[in-house]
């Protein structure tokens, strides 16, 4: 088993005949990232358009801010959200330290920012295009912020695939705040970690391969939407 | 000839009155306007022209209370044009369209001010674009971008049409049928203003004529009273085709 040839084989045999468990971790795993990635688009795509539309005081000091969130360290963002999770934290009647749901909350707080700062670079770029014609037709802030969105759109799912595959490819926050729980917290990147740790590597192998898949086929969709937006830029 | 595609003005409303008086504006340092006072108040089609550079466009955004002046004040009515840009379309020299289809970017307009959706199919209509209701925006031609830029404006039932250079770079075709859509809309009660650098333009569709220079009026008069006779050598050069600095 020691022997890479040998891991390597037994890790596409994996991958072409799965156990429910290599299925089960799988799952849970495009589970969280995509709540986690639907919770930051959520919070994030508005706030990013809040930003590109609005000019107040201090405006490049929250930009800075947002900027240097995009870099928070996973192990710090699982540390903070198991501090306000824990049964002493603020959150901690909620009982979900250990779930899920607290992976996906860790997840959605580190890639939010992501989320935000790139989808108001985004949409700045396109508000100035646009703006004088909004003020133009008398727009609320609202009105031009929805409709910077709509326009926006294909670029924004770049970037909310951008944070799923932030998410997908996360292990720090999710072991402290899920624990790698067998059949309960357990995702791709814990279990990887887990099985290297233990000398199985085939197992590990092939959750690695499963966890590249995901990220080239996100990568290929980033591609595929970037050459369509391109595209359309041209047209325009 | 009135055209009802697009509401028709409330008759009892006062008439649309510009007052900008001793207007000063700079850009990055430079003096654009100078002191530009002018009173427009008049239906029909007023001409804002001028040599390149000496503010025409910009002293059409102050109309739109797209911007501010340094000094000097603007009044429709006695309003801020600030407080009056609901009054008002403007079309800018490059159109600016939404990503999305050209029946949409009408709707959009009725949408976001309250307006009866259901005219967006006519006023595509007026402007010869229902064939193409359900393209693309960006992917029209030049010319058609800017009829689909002028349907937009007139979907917000303006009292007050001000429009920058909204043939510059088309063909002929397109130059007339904006032209006559442009008439249409001034035949329809709407007040518009119209900057152009084409002289020929200005003789087939102004009312009156405004000649801008160095950031000031230099000449106000009647289109009959100022094409055949022009009061200052700019206006003068301007008109006969001379390069005017």
């Amino acid at each position: 088993m020691q022997d890479f040839g040998d891991a390597f084989a037994l890790a596409f045999g994996l991958v072409l005949n799965p156990t429910s468990d290599l299925l089960e971790i799988v799952g849970l795993s495009l589970r969280v990232s995509l709540s986690a990635c639907l919770l930051s688009c959520l919070i994030g795509l508005p706030l990013g358009a809040l930003l590109a539309v609005t000019r107040f005081r201090g405006r490049g000091a929250v930009l800075v801010l947002l900027n240097a969130l995009m870099g928070l360290p996973p192990v710090v963002v699982g540390l903070l959200v198991y501090l306000a999770l824990s049964r002493a934290g603020p959150l901690g009647f909620l009982g979900l330290l250990y779930t899920p749901t607290a992976m996906i909350l860790a997840q959605a707080v580190l890639i939010t920012p992501i989320v935000a700062a790139l989808s108001r670079q985004v949409l700045e770029g396109l508000n100035d295009e646009y703006a004088d014609q909004f003020r133009s037709l008398c727009l609320t802030r609202w009105q031009s912020m929805a409709a910077l969105i709509r326009d926006g759109r294909t670029a924004l799912v770049t970037v909310a695939l951008a944070g799923f595959g932030r998410a997908v490819a996360e292990v720090g926050a999710v072991m402290i705040v899920g624990g790698n729980i067998d059949h309960l917290t357990r995702v791709m990147t814990t279990a990887i970690a887990l099985e290297t740790s233990k000398g199985e590597l085939a197992r590990a192998l092939a959750l690695g391969i499963v966890l590249m898949v995901i990220a080239l086929a996100v990568n290929a969709a980033v591609q595929g939407l970037r050459t369509r937006t391109e595209a359309e830029a041209a047209h325009a | 000839m009135r055209d009802h595609t697009f509401a028709p003005l409330d008759c009892t409303t006062e008439p649309m009155r510009l007052n900008m008086e001793d207007v000063h504006l700079s850009l990055g340092g430079q003096p654009v306007l100078d002191g530009l006072t002018l009173c427009l108040d008049r239906p029909g089609i007023t001409v804002l022209m001028g040599p390149n550079g000496t503010g025409k466009s910009q002293a059409l955004r102050l109309m739109h209370g797209l911007a501010r002046p340094d000094t000097g004040q603007i009044l429709w009515n006695g309003h801020p044009a600030s407080e009056m840009t609901q009054t008002q379309a403007l079309v800018f020299q490059k159109p600016v369209l939404l990503r999305r289809s050209v029946l949409a970017n009408i709707d959009f307009v009725l949408k976001a001010r309250g307006g009866d959706r259901s005219r967006a199919a006519a006023l595509l209509a007026h402007v010869g674009l229902a064939a193409k209701a359900q393209q693309p925006a960006r992917a029209l031609s030049g010319g058609e971008a800017q009829r689909l830029a002028l349907a937009r404006a007139l979907a917000l039932d303006p009292r007050v049409l001000l429009l920058d250079e909204p043939t510059a770079s088309l063909d002929p075709g397109s130059v007339l049928a904006i032209e006559r859509i442009v008439l249409a809309a001034r035949d329809a009660g709407v007040k518009v203003v119209l900057v152009t650098h084409d002289t020929g333009q200005a003789r087939r569709l102004a009312d009156e004529v405004v000649f801008l220079h160095h950031g000031r009026v230099v000449e106000h008069a009647e289109a009959s009273d100022f094409f055949p006779r022009p009061q200052t050598a700019a206006a003068r050069d301007f008109i006969n085709g001379r390069i005017v600095v």
